[in-house]
């Protein structure tokens, strides 16, 4: 539990930021590292795209990789199966239970492009390429009509891409967003 | 004890509310006599004397003690209750029998879990934990490197933020306080600080965020502002004493007192600092619950204070008219729980509830108040404060801030989130409890 002085000093600290003085002090047993070191597990993708790597795809690429990877568990063409439906989505006014899609919900199209390559295929997860995560991710955002069929995705267009429902979310709490 | 006695005793007790509840301070008031009373749950009237004889257990020598002890073979029924037992493709949820435990800590083996790809069989030497990102010097940490570094040891809750959904169906469900509030618990957690961490990789002023991500197949990952690093985020290591359970994150997992349970990362190897949150598939989406108007709330955090009554509850049914220990448990991320207020009519009078100490910030607090059930139809409820000010909402104030589920929904599916309202728990003239509206 923390003493007094330990939670003053880190409430102090986390409005200043500066040096953490007054913390435990540990051993200094972590081991330097690299970027390199850890490639492979630096995977996530921002909204503003950094962490999106070269390559690209589009949905006519992505189509038949979906085929092939994923529509035993979404079904054809997205329409949903076992797991998830993929495209299209009801209105959310038509209730809180309403179930949330790409089309309907997601707010950044660059979550899609993390997911897809971090968690997919389900019993196979990151071994996509990422050329092909981009042309799964054009395909999906093809299919419901938020990009053209042609439009390439690469680190550049995929962060552009606006979501339908990008203004539809209010933090809970606001004076807990840095 | 006299049995007769003890009624008497009751007689000179008066109701503080409608329906039958007592003073909390009763306990004290009638001092022993009224302790053995209430030492059951349930008080038959079958107490006729009959001759004692020794039993064949107490005959023979007993069982040889094992390597790690398991429960009583008479307890096998308490046991998690599993949505997705033959591990198809899909998330797992194990719920905690509350109405089978009765202190204010979960033992390991019934701690409830969501595991969203199963739980990875993780190898603790080959386990690291790397910081990076907006830091002055990235930094991979060791089980062992951590082991040798300052710890701390705290009673906390951990919530999924769709535990209770069940209450946003538009009419109650047939269902227990496991189904309803088993997506939660509380244990003593212990590891090292994650500001002890980073006052060795160093902060630049930059960072606002941190991402924590798993060593599971997912990699799920979480944002959370840099604010709870610094104020009480743990590296967890140990639970209830020893190492983490598998389901729980073995062997480290990011613990974040009173914060929406999927955020506090399981089997956590990575943690990036960064100017901005990911918006991850969890956050972005999952836990996102939809509001009435179509828009929907984002990063929601805290768990806030929240009560249910775990005795009794369906399943444990009330054995005859007589005295009875109603009991839950009540929990705020907000700090410590200051009040809770039991009510036997469905919320038309109340009778404040005796606190089990010591009451902990962000962790169970055991409530309990004695009850004298007449027989007749009763319905329970409770509604909790903490010490920040905030108190349980009514049903009625959730519903129209959050609206409820558009038709009754499976129990195992989730139509929202973070439902903090009361639960009710009808009892019939035979003493049958059902979850009810009220």
């Amino acid at each position: 539990m923390f003493t007094p002085k330990y939670r003053a000093s880190a409430l102090l600290m986390a409005v200043a930021l500066g040096p953490i003085a007054g913390l435990a002090q540990g051993p200094g047993l972590g081991e330097p590292l690299s970027s390199e070191d850890f490639e492979a597990w630096d995977i996530t993708i921002m909204p503003n795209g950094s962490g999106l790597p070269s390559g690209s795809g589009t949905a006519v690429q992505g189509e038949l990789i979906y085929a092939e990877k994923c529509a035993a568990c979404h079904g054809p063409n997205g329409e949903g199966g076992l797991n998830a439906r993929l495209v299209g989505g009801e209105p959310l006014t038509n209730g809180i239970d309403t179930g949330k899609t790409i089309a309907n919900f997601w707010p950044y199209a660059t979550t899609i492009f993390d997911f897809t390559r971090r968690a997919m295929p389900w019993l196979q997860p990151r071994t996509l390429t990422d050329n092909e995560v981009y042309a799964l991710t054009a395909y999906l955002l093809a299919i419901n009509n938020i990009i053209d069929e042609g439009d390439v995705m690469n680190a550049e267009t995929l962060p552009q891409v606006r979501m339908p429902n990008r203004d539809g979310f209010i933090p809970r709490f606001p004076d807990r967003i840095p | 004890m006299d049995k007769k006695h003890s009624e008497a005793m009751w007689d000179d007790l008066q109701p503080i509310s409608e329906n039958g509840l007592l003073d909390r301070r009763a306990f004290f008031k009638g001092g022993a006599a009224f302790a053995a009373a209430m030492t059951g749950y349930t008080l038959t009237d079958s107490t006729a004397a009959q001759q004692l004889v020794d039993a064949p257990w107490s005959t023979v020598p007993g069982n040889l003690v094992n390597t790690y002890g398991t429960p009583s073979r008479f307890e096998e029924h308490v046991a998690r209750s599993l949505s997705n037992p033959d591990g198809v493709p899909r998330t797992q949820h194990g719920r905690t029998p509350h109405h089978l435990l009765r202190g204010t800590f979960t033992p390991n083996g019934l701690h409830f879990v969501i595991s969203h790809s199963g739980n990875p069989d993780v190898d603790p030497e080959q386990h690291r934990l790397v910081i990076h990102g907006l830091v002055d010097r990235p930094l991979s940490f060791s089980l062992d490197a951590l082991m040798r570094y300052p710890m701390v040891s705290r009673m906390t809750f951990l919530e999924c933020g769709g535990n209770s959904a069940p209450l946003f169906s538009p009419e109650p469900i047939d269902t227990t306080v496991q189904g309803i509030h088993g997506l939660c618990s509380c244990a003593e957690w212990t590891g090292v600080m994650l500001s002890t961490l980073l006052e060795e990789t160093g902060i630049d002023p930059s960072a606002k965020w941190f991402i924590a991500e798993g060593a599971d197949s997912l990699a799920l990952h979480r944002s959370v502002p840099i604010a709870k690093a610094l104020d009480d985020a743990m590296i967890a290591l140990y639970q209830n004493g020893e190492r983490l359970m598998p389901g729980n994150g073995y062997p480290m997992r990011l613990l974040l007192p009173g914060w929406e349970g999927n955020m506090n990362v399981k089997w956590l190897r990575r943690i990036q600092l960064t100017d901005q949150p990911a918006l991850g598939y969890y956050e972005a989406r999952t836990y996102a619950p939809i509001l009435p108007d179509g828009k929907a709330y984002q990063f929601y955090f805290l768990q806030e204070v929240k009560s249910f009554i775990t005795h009794p509850s369906p399943g444990l049914n009330l054995s005859g008219p007589g005295l009875y220990e109603v009991s839950g448990v009540a929990y705020s991320a907000n700090g410590r729980i200051s009040k809770v207020m039991v009510s036997a009519d469905g919320g038309e009078t109340w009778a404040q509830a005796a606190l089990q100490e010591p009451v902990q910030p962000k962790a169970f607090t055991r409530f309990r108040v004695p009850w004298r059930w007449d027989g007749g139809p009763a319905i329970l409820q409770s509604r909790a404060w903490d010490e920040a000010g905030y108190q349980q909402p009514t049903r009625a104030e959730i519903t129209a801030r959050r609206g409820q589920a558009s038709s009754v929904p499976n129990p195992l599916r989730f139509p929202s989130q973070h439902f903090n309202g009361p639960t009710s728990w009808g009892i019939d003239t035979n003493g049958e409890v059902k979850h009810v509206y009220a």
